[in-house]
């Protein structure tokens, strides 16, 4: 599938920018570090947790602990997207039981990855509290579930034909969030990712 | 798989290409956390049916894809031959058009006859997932054997891998063989004469495979001893002398073992006869990955189920037609009860899906056999042997 390059809405220092105030913005709502349990959602979610823990790091002097989620198994959609996804780890080392868990993820849409992702952390316990960091919110209006974030590193209203497309060096050699288009034929099926 | 292919159901490894076959074993590491964690349950076949229906006697196996099934959410119905109605005389496709008519998602089949998935897959709507058919194919102990491999060697390509014992009646040695040579490692099999014809080596085409003369000469300097099992009930059909003529010749031991690479791991699909085959100091030894595997073949059959998921097209699925197996499909009551059907039985060499018997037409309006390689051993025969049934090596 091709896809049109419309705006780049952030480059590498802006989110440098937006994570390290993320981080202070964590570190201050939280009241420090010392409890703080990062859990990125697989797979952009997770580079994302770990500079947030560096950054973490060099304000408060500890690294909070990170941990890693794959919610392939919990989508609701499994039964029509039409091949299966490739199903990555999950690590909680640690467990969740009463941590403060901030979830990471790189884009807040429809809210369904957060729900997966809030439907496995509680089935391996009960965390203390559940708060949810993203880089980019694409806007309420497009959640399906009564789901927002608690820390948005960049508000950006899209349309549902839009992508927005977040590269980080990690997985895709380049730094960047974009929002991108189908072309006109194919964005009338209307699917999510 | 579904991924790759469109595949919609497991029947054997030989079908399966080296891509696919990567593909399940890195959806298999994924899937060994889950077993791992306190709760070990995830939603991603909630609402789908299992059905293991096991025609032969099996503990590991069984239990294996029954717990793989639950942990995934689905549900699991497990089906013997004595306490059904196959006891009542009930033929296998009879049996199979019952359960169909109950929508199941996935059938999980063993049988004493090659071919029996194959034919379950051409009137079911279920995914039919073999779990052992006869002498033919075992895929997914293969499959969690090279995942066993995998993990201990960092790969397969460029192993010398050593497999010994009854390789003749040993589904797990043809499927083994089958995967082993496609991710490029080099097979030597060995074992009695009876039980280690030469003609095996035409199994696979390229040369991966052959025939060693000796044990001792299949175990120098190789990288993984697998060695099958052997049937204390099969004493009396005379492939060799004594069981303690067995064990002196042919089992392994750790004067054997000494020949392979110092690093060698050794490995047994189950049940072990200690003593026999393989001796108790081996077996418990740090080099045997015996319960490895078993741990493996958990999370290699969750892989199974999710990459197949048998439900995920159902109602937009045509019945797919595959190629019958001679052997069971040849007539509709076919498969009939499973003591004449085994007895019909011959095994193909290499359990490709030839005609045992000349005049036995295609049907003509059966779809392209797209899931079965046309490859066919130039010298291939028939290898007829004696199948009572209960003769089937591995678990």
């Amino acid at each position: 599938m091709e896809f049109v390059e419309k705006v780049r809405i952030m480059d590498a220092a802006r989110i440098n920018r937006a994570l390290a105030r993320l981080a202070s913005e964590i570190v201050e709502e939280n009241q420090g570090a010392s409890e703080l349990y990062l859990v990125g959602v697989q797979r952009r979610g997770v580079p994302l947790a770990n500079r947030l823990a560096d950054k973490i790091a060099d304000l408060e002097g500890s690294r909070p602990p990170v941990g890693v989620v794959d919610i392939t198994l919990y989508r609701d959609d499994l039964s029509t997207v039409g091949a299966n996804p490739i199903v990555n780890r999950t690590e909680l080392p640690g467990g969740v039981d009463d941590r403060n868990i901030v979830l990471i993820d790189d884009v807040l849409y429809t809210g369904r990855t957060i729900r997966a992702a809030l439907d496995q952390l509680i089935d391996f316990g009960r965390p203390l509290r559940v708060q949810l960091a993203v880089l980019v919110d694409r806007g309420r209006e497009h959640r399906e579930l009564p789901i927002q974030a608690d820390f948005v590193g960049k508000f950006a209203p899209t349309k549902r034909s839009e992508i927005v497309k977040v590269m980080l060096n990690e997985f895709d050699g380049e730094e960047g969030v974009a929002i991108v288009e189908r072309p006109a034929a194919e964005s009338a099926e209307g699917r999510r990712p | 798989m579904k991924t790759e292919s469109g595949r919609r159901h497991l029947l054997g490894i030989g079908e399966l290409s080296a891509e696919e076959i990567a593909h399940v074993l890195d959806t298999a590491e994924s899937f060994r956390e889950i077993s791992r964690r306190e709760i070990k349950k995830v939603p991603a076949l909630r609402g789908r049916t299992i059905i293991n229906l096991f025609f032969e006697p099996s503990t590991r196996t069984r239990t294996s894809f029954e717990i793989a099934g639950k942990r995934l959410s689905a549900d699991t119905i497990n089906i013997s031959s004595s306490a059904s109605s196959v006891a009542k005389g009930e033929t296998l496709l009879d049996t199979a058009r019952n359960l169909e008519a109950m929508s199941p998602d996935f059938i999980v089949i063993r049988h004493p006859s090659a071919g029996a998935p194959h034919a379950l897959a051409r009137i079911c709507r279920a995914a039919v997932i073999n779990a052992g058919d006869g002498a033919h194919e075992h895929p997914t102990q293969a499959l969690l054997d090279a995942m066993t491999i995998r993990q201990h060697k960092g790969g397969i390509e460029g192993l010398e891998v050593a497999i010994l014992g009854d390789i003749l009646h040993s589904r797990v040695a043809r499927s083994n063989a089958h995967l082993l040579t496609k991710l490029g490692a080099r097979v030597r099999l060995a074992g009695p004469g009876t039980l280690a014809p030469p003609e095996f080596a035409s199994l696979v085409e390229g040369g991966g495979l052959k025939i060693a003369d000796r044990v001792e000469e299949a175990i120098e300097g190789a990288d993984v001893v697998m060695v099958l099992r052997i049937q204390r009930e099969r004493q009396d059909a005379a492939f060799f002398p004594s069981l303690r003529e067995y064990a002196v010749h042919y089992g392994l031991n750790r004067k054997r073992l000494d020949a392979a690479k110092a690093d060698a791991i050794v490995m047994h699909p189950g049940p072990m006869n200690r003593g026999i085959e393989i001796a108790s100091d081996v077996a418990d030894g740090t080099r045997s990955l015996i319960l490895d595997q078993v741990a493996n073949g958990l999370a290699v059959r969750m892989a199974v189920l999710y990459l197949l998921d048998g439900g995920s097209l159902l109602g937009q699925r045509e019945v797919e037609t595959a190629k019958p197996h001679p052997a069971v499909a040849e007539t509709p009551d076919a498969g009939s009860r499973t003591d004449d059907a085994a007895a019909q039985t011959r095994l193909p060499l290499g359990g490709e899906l030839e005609p045992v018997a000349a005049g036995r037409a295609e049907p003509e309006t059966a779809a392209p056999p797209r899931r079965f390689r046309a490859h066919r051993p130039k010298t291939s025969r028939a290898v007829a042997t004696q199948d009572d049934g209960h003769g089937m090596t591995d678990d």
